[in-house]
């Protein structure tokens, strides 16, 4: 049998060794557990503080808040529509225009680009992305709108602002700025998310799957209309929640270029504001505690619109995992 | 337990060869003592009654189709299965004395005094030196000269040495596959267990690797009691004195090996190392 | 063979939606283009010595750099960094080692996915009410606060994603040897995956570096050298946003310069991060 020194240690200390093991056991067990409960105790208080900070404001105006337009500092009347409608309506533009374009960049990547184009492309793509939004929003003031506001609006204004029912959004004086060119700004910041997920999803797909379609005589569009989408549906969706939490919250590109207007006007190419908007350019200096209340009371809609959305997002990928079966 | 079958005659069966009406063991001075061992996947039962003995510096093998339960069998003995919850055995697995089940055993500690290889070659992200000092430094403070012997000596043992002893502080993972299954191997023996325990250690390798660690086998239990889970029932025959031929959680047969192979009690057990059926 | 008009126009249908995917990867590289053609042309030139050794100038005046901005950056990332780092590793490692898969962990997945994705800006307004407020003046700690507390969901979630990607086996080989959980991750499970974290930890210091928003209403800026932390303290975002706004030139071009240098760092920052992770994808 071994006689060697080891054997004898485990018989001599089994027991303190169990002990001190288990306590470090314990202790790492309880640290890192800690640490994952200070996650939920950190979006705990994020809701309370602002809840609390802004009580104020609700108490004072009740539900007018969410439906009135007035936006007053002189006479401390405040009320949350036009943020929220400038917030959503830029978001609205900039899905419409995103998910189009991503959804075709995917195509390209995926089906289209030749082996050695593949990298470099997906690569720019995601450039765009680490580009901070303080610099879309300077190239959007002293770059794009001047452009947009010379060549490009008095054009749609002149040709599809007569149209009859969509005319009267494009309607308005060329400066350039404006919620059509915040949404179209956020566009351009949400394309890389949303493209990298659709790509990544896409090419989940497995080759037998595609393989069958072309088999049975389909044309490219076809087996990614018919066969890549429907498979790939759980991932897009989740993409596409994904760009529009970050275009709900998204500030700084949209302050330098939404004019910053309270009011809510029917076209597109007049001055807006959104939430983060708002805050960005009022907070420092608000004074009076029903101002600054008021403008806590927007984080906190926009927090909660950005967790409704997320909300969703993940319920109907639960949803439609399920229903399902294992897809992506 | 069942008698043998009166048409076929042999001087030494055991069909279950853990006790006769009397108690008394047939194999003596069992290294670990397998007492009415029955295990839980949640819900389902994989192990039925399991009694079993093995012996000391022997090699016994657990052979079988499929989902037997051979690797099940191998896991209570170590209590690995111990790190997933909704596992657990009843019974008693007897080991110098103590039941290993126990709800106060140390884990650790009998991990340290049996050791265990798994199928897939698992060489931790280290140099091939770290891999051997990290077991032996949980239990031993050796100094550096020490502590290079050891991992020498642990190499040599597993065969390893020639071949890696300028390499020692490149990667594990750099190995080829063979080898890094002799890595595991000496990774389990360098802390010097009492037991070794060898889950189809060369289901993953090809012939030549497959082999070496055979002939590894066969050194190797002259130091230590060596329990090895196979699919091939080949490689058992070549490398085991005693062999438990398991079916759907139930040990069938268990006897020496040479006896199981060309003289088996019971017609199942036959039929499986005929191949009527895998 | 005749081609049926159903089949032309399934080929031209073909034809046409892959000419605008093409349109469409034109469409998005456009504005790449045109951004980095921007920040060059009107930054580069105003990139000189004196950008890194002189502290912001007053309004119109000639000379000036923007070392005090660049200095509070790195100050106030380095603590957003140092404080959620550990945290997000620590509690990454609970969800993946010990509460895999129980429900509270499901519960902390989809919260940490929540702060992952809020609005920047309500974060700052956060900290703002619990620090700023409570204390009464901007500080720099209070900006590394609140870029933390945008870097903790970012770490803990590609170190759970990497700390899960780790098999089974190892942890089980490393128990084989007797070895207690704590040491099982530690000194197995850390170091498999430990590439993968540091990625996660460098795509965090790419995101909060860029971040302007929680900055406005905790570190704020300050025009001269400032490397009390709990004052003001210059940063390089909040000075673009102020210089950008201003009617002053000599601000506007530092604004430039400083745009384009802090998108070259993040750019390279991403770059290298994600040739990491195409490099330890090969290795495993």
């Amino acid at each position: 049998m071994n006689s060697t020194p080891r054997t004898q240690a485990i018989r001599v200390v089994p027991h303190r060794r169990h002990g001190r093991s288990a306590m470090a056991d314990s202790f790492f067990r309880g640290i890192t557990r800690l640490a994952a409960l200070l996650v939920l105790a950190l979006m705990a208080g994020i809701l309370l503080v602002l809840l609390v900070q802004a009580w104020p404001a609700f108490h004072r105006f009740g539900w007018h808040f969410f439906s009135g337009t007035q936006w007053d500092p002189v006479t401390d009347q405040f009320s949350a529509l036009a943020s929220i409608f400038g917030t959503l309506v830029t978001s609205l533009i900039a899905m419409i225009i995103a998910v189009p374009v991503s959804f075709g960049i995917a195509l390209f990547i995926t089906e289209l680009a030749p082996a050695w184009l593949r990298r470099p492309v997906s690569t720019a793509i995601e450039l765009l992305a680490a580009i901070p939004s303080i610099i879309y929003g300077m190239w959007g003031l002293f770059v794009f709108a001047p452009v947009f506001s010379e060549y490009a609006q008095p054009w749609i204004t002149d040709h599809i602002g007569n149209w009859p029912l969509v005319g009267v959004l494009f309607q308005g004086p060329p400066m350039g700025i404006g919620i059509f060119t915040a949404g179209l700004i956020l566009a351009i910041m949400v394309i890389p998310f949303i493209s990298a997920v659709m790509r990544d999803v896409f090419d989940l797909v497995p080759t037998v799957l595609k393989e069958s379609a072309y088999g049975v005589g389909c044309t490219t569009w076809e087996v990614v209309w018919n066969v890549v989408l429907p498979y790939t549906r759980v991932g897009v969706v989740g993409g596409i929640m994904l760009g529009l939490g970050r275009a709900l919250g998204e500030t700084m590109a949209v302050t330098f270029i939404i004019g910053n207007s309270h009011d809510i006007s029917r076209s597109l190419f007049m001055p807006g504001n959104t939430i983060s908007s708002t805050l960005a350019n009022e907070f420092t200096e608000a004074v009076g505690p029903i101002y600054t209340s008021s403008l806590i009371a927007l984080g906190l809609i926009l927090f909660f619109i950005t967790f409704v959305v997320l909300g969703l997002a993940k319920l109907l990928l639960l949803r439609m995992g399920t229903r399902e079966g294992r897809k992506s | 337990m069942r008698k043998p079958s009166p048409t076929k005659t042999h001087a030494i069966s055991l069909e279950v060869p853990a006790r006769s009406a009397g108690g008394k063991s047939v194999i003596e001075n069992p290294k670990l003592s397998i007492n009415q061992l029955n295990f839980y996947y949640g819900r389902f039962q994989a192990l039925r009654d399991i009694n079993m003995d093995i012996a000391e510096r022997q090699v016994t093998a657990f052979i079988g189709p499929s989902g037997c339960g051979k690797s099940t069998l191998l896991r209570t003995l170590n209590r690995i299965y111990g790190l997933y919850p909704d596992q657990r055995a009843t019974g008693a697995i007897m080991l110098d004395g103590r039941n290993i089940l126990d709800r106060d055993q140390d884990l650790n500690y009998l991990r340290a005094k049996i050791g265990m290889v798994f199928q897939k070659p698992t060489p931790f992200p280290m140099s091939v030196f770290e891999n051997i000092a990290f077991g032996v430094r949980l239990y031993e403070r050796l100094s550096r000269m020490k502590m290079q012997e050891r991992v020498e000596w642990a190499l040599r043992k597993a065969a390893l040495w020639e071949e890696v002893n300028d390499k020692l502080h490149q990667g594990g993972t750099r190995l080829s596959g063979g080898q890094q299954q002799r890595l595991c191997i000496a990774r389990a023996i360098a802390v010097k267990p009492e037991i070794l325990l060898l889950d189809e250690p060369a289901s993953a390798l090809d012939p030549l690797s497959t082999l070496k660690i055979e002939e590894l086998i066969a050194e190797l239990k002259t130091d230590y009691t060596i329990v090895i889970v196979t699919h091939n029932m080949q490689q058992a025959a070549r490398v085991s004195d005693y062999t438990a031929f398991m079916y759907l959680g139930s040990l069938v047969e268990y006897a020496d090996t040479s006896t199981l192979f060309t003289n088996p009690a019971r017609k199942q057990t036959e039929d499986y190392i005929t191949g009527r059926y895998g | 063979m005749a081609f049926s008009a159903r089949y032309l126009r399934r080929r031209l249908l073909n034809g046409f939606n892959l000419g605008v995917s093409v349109l469409a990867t034109l469409f998005g590289l456009f504005w790449l283009g045109w951004l980095m053609w921007t920040l060059v042309s009107r930054g580069l030139q105003w990139i000189g010595p004196s950008l890194f050794t002189q502290s912001t100038p007053p309004p119109a005046a000639a000379g000036g750099g923007i070392a005090n901005a660049i200095v509070g950056s790195l100050l106030i990332t380095l603590v957003g960094v140092v404080v959620g780092t550990p945290i997000g590793i620590l509690a990454a490692t609970w969800l993946a080692e010990f509460g895999r898969h129980s429900r509270i962990a499901a519960v902390i997945r989809f919260v940490n996915d929540i702060l992952l994705s809020a609005p920047s800006i309500v974060i700052g307004v956060f900290v703002y009410a619990v620090v700023v407020a409570r204390f009464g003046h901007f500080s720099g700690w209070s900006g590394g606060l609140a870029l933390s507390i945008i870097m903790l969901p970012v770490v803990l979630r590609t170190t759970e994603d990497m700390l899960i990607l780790v098999p089974d086996q190892l942890r089980e080989a490393a128990a084989a040897l007797g070895a207690p959980q704590w040491r099982v991750v530690v000194t197995v499970v850390y170091r498999a995956s430990l590439g993968g974290i540091l990625t996660g930890v460098m795509l965090g210091i790419a995101r909060i570096s860029g971040e302007t928003a929680p900055l406005l209403f905790t570190a704020l800026n300050n025009q001269f050298w400032s490397s009390d932390m709990n004052r003001p303290m210059a940063n390089l975002p909040v000075m673009i946003f102020q210089f950008a706004m201003s009617p002053y030139d000599n601000w506007q071009h530092l604004a430039w310069a400083a745009a384009l240098l802090i998108t070259l760092a993040i750019l390279a920052l991403s770059l290298i991060a994600r040739i990491l992770i195409r490099a330890n994808a090969f290795v495993k």
